[in-house]
């Protein structure tokens, strides 16, 4: 008879060494972590830093109440804010669209060359938040809407063109197959076999792009590119706490509408 | 012999708006916008002309990027968005574990419940940008502030995920471990953690990820970090330090996301 083995009378989760090892990992999060607060904290002013209460209770009794006769003068920035979103939404659009049919594997006409070129197109754009397209454009081309509205496009190529090249990739090759047996060119198995499929998912991500466009084209005014983030810029450097507190509200009425909006949409689309 | 000729040529019906009238009205509603929008945007040509020179020693600096005669601003800068992004992740997700477990329907009272939810719509509503204007304001400028705006902004990002996932579990499990007589710290640990913890730590990466990308962004506003270090080059005009500063930021972007891809697909 062998001998029987002893089983251990408490029940763990894990084995010995995996609690070792989890042990040791979280060790080393907690290390590197006071290892980064300590460089990023090198140069902090605590007495600022300690200072700050006082500081956000004197904002905030500024801030209330909120100047609301300043609001008519807002209308025009809000109305630009909105073209930046849109127009800059319509030009990202059309302008991902070619990427995503070179980017995804199943369209694209050279898979060695102009993928890898529309795959770098889309993570460039996609890595730089609009504000930084818009910082750059306003030195390049001037202060104003248009720099706002290039600025949105660039950024929602990637945006666009990723979601829309992995629909595409998406897509059943059957109904492609069908298209293709009739004795179809390639674009028109583009335009009857790919396009109807990924109709609904280009409207609802279009439709989400500006929603996501039109919370970001409220801020691009700080750098100079035009809409209510130059009121916002201009309230916040004559430290006009009163009116920074109708813009934030009126920013936020209007983003909660335009989520409210594309949710909508959305869910009649798809 | 007459027989019924089959139509010889064929048009695709309508997909999304199935009703001939009301496509005509939303076609010609996005007309008068378009002519009223376009009628707004006041551009002036000559300054965009005159910009094209500017634009192309732009593109000159990107493809000739100068990384060393600014090398010390942008390293300073690299290393405050670095460190930032992972205290400010470190800091904020630990923030977020009680707030999401607080906002999980199925674990928390109702009044607790309120309470954890409305404090991630205010973070989520508020974008980053406007939170570090008025950290700095209130803690003066540098990284401290730009950590406090991004962890305040992860807290309303992983919360939400969090709660939204530990509502979606497995009940069997946790009414399994309930059963036994386990307390209520029994239950989210060993029924509610392992079914979430993956997710959370893949939640968590991807958010170190758009935490340093937002990084670059609120240096503008003075919140420290590359950005910073990039409107400053800007401001100078020094394209070519400007485009080596960009083409960094891309570059830790695409390794910080085909890591944390790997890294997720690793740990499930």
């Amino acid at each position: 008879m062998t001998e029987i083995t002893r089983y251990n009378q408490f029940w763990s989760h894990r084995t010995q060494r995996e609690r070792l090892a989890l042990w040791i990992g979280w060790l080393a999060l907690v290390a590197l972590f006071v290892w980064c607060w300590q460089i990023m904290t090198t140069d902090t002013i605590w007495f600022f830093v300690s200072d700050a209460p006082r500081q956000a209770a004197d904002i905030g009794s500024r801030m209330v109440p909120p100047r609301w006769s300043y609001i008519s003068e807002l209308w025009v920035p809000l109305w630009d804010t909105l073209n930046i979103a849109t127009l800059g939404t319509l030009g990202g659009v059309i302008m991902a669209v070619p990427v995503a049919f070179l980017a995804a594997r199943n369209t694209t006409p050279s898979a060695t060359v102009l993928r890898p070129i529309a795959l770098f197109i889309i993570v460039a754009s996609r890595s730089i938040n609009s504000l930084i397209w818009a910082l750059l454009l306003v030195a390049i081309i001037g202060p104003g809407l248009l720099a706002g509205i290039v600025a949105i496009a660039l950024r929602s190529i990637g945006f666009v063109g990723k979601l829309l090249y992995e629909a595409i990739e998406e897509t059943d090759t059957s109904q492609t197959e069908a298209i293709e047996a009739t004795g179809a060119s390639g674009l028109q198995v583009l335009n009857y076999g790919i396009v109807p499929q990924i109709m609904p998912a280009f409207w609802g991500i279009t439709v989400f792009r500006w929603d996501i466009n039109i919370r970001e084209s409220t801020i691009l005014g700080l750098v100079g590119a035009g809409g209510i983030g130059l009121k916002l810029q201009a309230s916040l450097n004559t430290l006009a706490w009163s009116q920074v507190s109708v813009i934030l509200l009126l920013i936020l009425a209007t983003v909660v509408l335009s989520e409210w909006v594309s949710a909508r949409v959305r869910h009649a689309i798809i | 012999m007459t027989g019924t000729s089959a139509p010889t040529s064929w048009r695709r019906p309508p997909q999304i708006i199935k009703d001939r009238r009301w496509r005509i009205a939303v076609q010609i509603g996005i007309v008068v916008y378009l002519v009223l929008a376009f009628g707004s945007v006041e551009v002036n040509w000559i300054r965009v002309y005159d910009g094209l020179e500017r634009g192309q020693r732009f593109i000159m600096g990107f493809l000739q990027p100068d990384f060393s005669s600014r090398w010390r601003d942008i390293s300073q800068g690299l290393i405050e968005s670095l460190t930032m992004t992972l205290t400010s992740t470190v800091v904020g997700v630990a923030i977020s574990v009680p707030i999401g477990i607080g906002a999980a329907r199925n674990l928390a009272p109702r009044w607790i419940y309120y309470i954890c939810r409305s404090i991630i719509a205010v973070s989520r509503s508020l974008q980053e940008i406007i939170i570090a204007i008025f950290f700095v304001a209130m803690f003066g400028f540098g990284p401290f502030a730009g950590f406090l705006t991004l962890s305040f902004a992860t807290i309303g990002f992983i919360a939400k995920l969090l709660a939204d996932d530990i509502e979606e579990i497995d009940e069997t499990q946790a009414e399994a471990v309930r059963s036994t007589g386990a307390t209520w710290w029994q239950v989210v640990n060993y029924a509610v953690q392992p079914q979430v913890m993956p997710r959370l730590i893949g939640l968590s990466l991807y958010r170190l990820d758009i935490n340093f990308r937002e990084s670059a962004v609120i240096g503008i506003v003075g919140a420290g970090g590359i950005g910073a270090t990039l409107n400053t080059a800007i401001d100078r005009y020094e394209y070519d330090s400007a485009g080596a500063i960009l083409l960094i930021i891309i570059a830790i972007v695409m390794v910080a996301e085909y890591g944390s891809s790997y890294l997720r697909k690793f740990l499930q």
